[in-house]
């Protein structure tokens, strides 16, 4: 295993505070707003995560950073450049995995990476070099002649981390980089990512698994039909929006029911299910399985799922 | 904040062309084949089938023979077909089912470098084609030389027409299936009726007016007036119309396919 060191480099285009920031982003399809006046900035050497719901704008925001679209109104600027003078010196340092899959059916793993450096005006001999490395972190070296219509899914996306990588970015941009994936090749895109953060790169990352974004971000937004819900790191949010425990009861009785709502404890009611925010240590835990349901009641630590439940609502999307 | 029309055009276009010519030599001798077969089953069957009932015919007032005449529209038509069929067809693979361009547009590339480096892809496979098909084509001692060179500066600019039309279609096409149209409607029609396989003169008056509007009918006239080493002044108005239809589709071609992938 190389390294990540020699992955990397040690690069440093930019030294402020904030390689991304964005000021009232606005992107419109027509008369629809995907985008709505959206506000960010990304910590030069931190995690950013935007999540939210599919058809969220996640994919449309990231676009608009890394110049893929035009904005329809507000201000960017990357690495205190703007996007859209300064979109090609921009463009050079950073390093992008798409959503949809677009590695290059024609070619082999090699090729592909090979080819891609070759966008980014490195010289033959270098791409070689770095590409041989790369494939070494992301432990597909056994594979460099293949195809790669013959990878797993895990492995496509993984070379697709790879491809993003050739140009020792400044910037990872990263849309749903695990969604789809096994939880073997879903945690090897983690560790990988976890390597690059250890050496300083900055990420931002759109999902909506919050594990991901719990383990991965320093900092997040929670957006929802183009606008930001709530702005913060994983913890803060889930003190602030749930508190520290959550407790789930399956088939709540009226009783119950009244002995919550008397109590006015914040819960959710869901029908067949009741979920009951708290921040007490089992008090009212025990109470609950004493009086009122011998089984099928848990209680847990509060989750950055629960957050994001909370705030974009239980209606299924699309 | 919107972006209007602005072209954005460095010799980036040469990477993406590069990328396409990578693949083209991963399978360069199956590639090779059509180009080679083409001439030889044209010849063989309107050469020898049909010069027997048509014998000799008359073209700008001198008598040759049938194989000489249909020979040289063979690489015309070759021109057309490979630039054509590579900005649309091989083009919108790309672009639509392997998201290459996609790819392409997160790197330093402009999407005009991305359509140029594809259209010139498509004018270097006419001229890979061309000079393939004269090769076999000067074996039969249908073409004269030196003259017979300039076919392939021809194929080049006839590949830039044709590939920037292809481009056109393959930036207003819903699905692939849609390329039949034009097809049909525009490189069926011009196969035929361009003085490839009869002379213009045969037609009535207005379908040889209609006639010189195709592209088709300049690049066979250049290609055969190259091959019968007939140089001559007037030619420059064949050039000019070529090179008049790729400064209009080029640039529409950039525009369509920027209205169709920049989002
Ligand atoms: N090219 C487009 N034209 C019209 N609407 C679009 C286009 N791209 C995205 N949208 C719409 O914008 C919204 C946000 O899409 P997207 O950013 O892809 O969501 P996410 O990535 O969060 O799932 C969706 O409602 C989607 O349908
Ligand atoms: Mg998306």
């Amino acid at each position: 295993m190389v390294h990540p060191q020699a992955v990397l480099g040690t690069r440093t285009l930019f030294s402020g505070q904030y390689i991304v920031e964005a000021e009232n982003l606005l992107k419109t399809f027509g008369d629809f707003v995907a985008v709505n006046r959206i506000s960010f900035q990304v910590a030069t050497g931190k995690c950013y995560g935007i999540l939210g719901p599919n058809g969220a704008g996640k994919t449309t925001t990231v676009r608009m950073v890394y110049g893929f679209s035009p904005m329809s109104g507000g201000r960017l600027k990357v690495f205190g450049l703007d996007i859209s003078r300064d979109w090609r010196q921009i463009k050079f340092h950073i390093g992008v995995c798409q959503q949809e899959n677009s590695l290059d059916p024609d070619l082999t793993v090699l090729q592909n990476l090979e080819i891609f450096a070759r966008y980014f005006d490195m010289p033959k001999k270098e791409a070689r070099k770095k590409a041989m490395e790369l494939l070494d972190f992301i432990a597909l070296k056994h594979r460099l002649n293949a195809p790669v219509t013959e990878l797993s899914g895990g492995m496509m996306r993984r070379l697709v981390l790879a491809r993003s990588l050739i140009n020792t970015p400044d910037l990872l941009i990263l849309d749903e980089p695990t969604t789809g994936l096994d939880p073997q090749s879903r945690h090897q895109i983690w560790d990988r990512l976890g390597e690059l953060q250890g050496k300083g790169i900055t990420i931002l990352l759109t999902t909506h698994y919050m594990e991901e974004a719990s383990r991965l971000c320093d900092r997040l937004i929670i957006i929802d039909h183009g606008l930001i819900l709530v702005e913060g790191n994983p913890g803060e949010l889930i003190r602030q929006y749930v508190g520290g425990n959550v407790i789930e009861i399956a088939r709540p009785t009226g009783e119950l029911r009244s002995f919550i709502q008397a109590r006015q404890l914040p819960h959710e009611d869901l029908g067949h299910r009741l979920i009951v925010y708290c921040e007490d240590r089992g008090e009212l835990y025990q109470r609950i399985t004493r009086d009122f349901c011998k089984e099928g009641c848990v209680m847990r630590l509060a989750t950055l799922e629960d957050v994001f439940l909370k705030l974009t609502g239980r209606e299924l999307r699309e | 904040m919107t972006q209007g029309f602005r072209i954005k055009i460095s010799r980036r276009f040469l990477r993406v062309w590069g990328r396409n010519l990578k693949v083209y030599r991963k399978s360069w001798k199956i590639s090779f084949i059509p180009p080679f077969l083409e001439p030889l089953f044209y010849l063989i069957a309107f050469g020898v089938g049909l010069s027997a009932l048509v014998g000799n015919i008359r073209y700008q007032g001198s008598d040759i023979s049938y194989m000489s005449f249909i020979a040289p529209a063979l690489i015309g038509v070759s021109i057309m077909y490979n630039s054509f069929f590579e900005t649309t067809y091989a083009s919108f693979v790309r672009m639509y089912y392997q998201k290459t361009f996609d790819a392409m547009l997160a790197t330093p590339l402009s999407l005009e470098e991305v359509i140029t480096g594809e259209i010139v892809w498509g004018a270097t496979k006419s001229f890979i084609a061309a000079a393939i098909m004269m090769g076999v084509i000067s074996f039969f001692g249908f073409i004269r030389f030196p003259e017979g060179l300039l076919i392939l500066p021809l194929a080049v600019l006839g590949g830039i027409a044709f590939g920037s039309i292809g481009m056109f279609f393959t930036g207003i096409v819903a699905n692939i299936e849609m390329f039949n149209l034009p097809v049909f409607l525009f490189i069926t029609p011009m196969f035929l009726f361009s003085g490839t396989f009869f002379p213009l003169e045969n037609l009535p008056q207005w379908a040889q007016k209609a006639a010189t509007l195709f592209p088709l009918t300049h690049l066979v006239n250049l290609s055969r007036a190259f091959s019968f080493g007939q140089i001559h002044i007037s030619l420059l108005w064949e050039i000019g119309y070529l090179l008049l239809f790729s400064l209009i589709f080029f640039p529409l071609a950039l525009l369509k396919m920027q209205q169709r992938l920049i989002k």
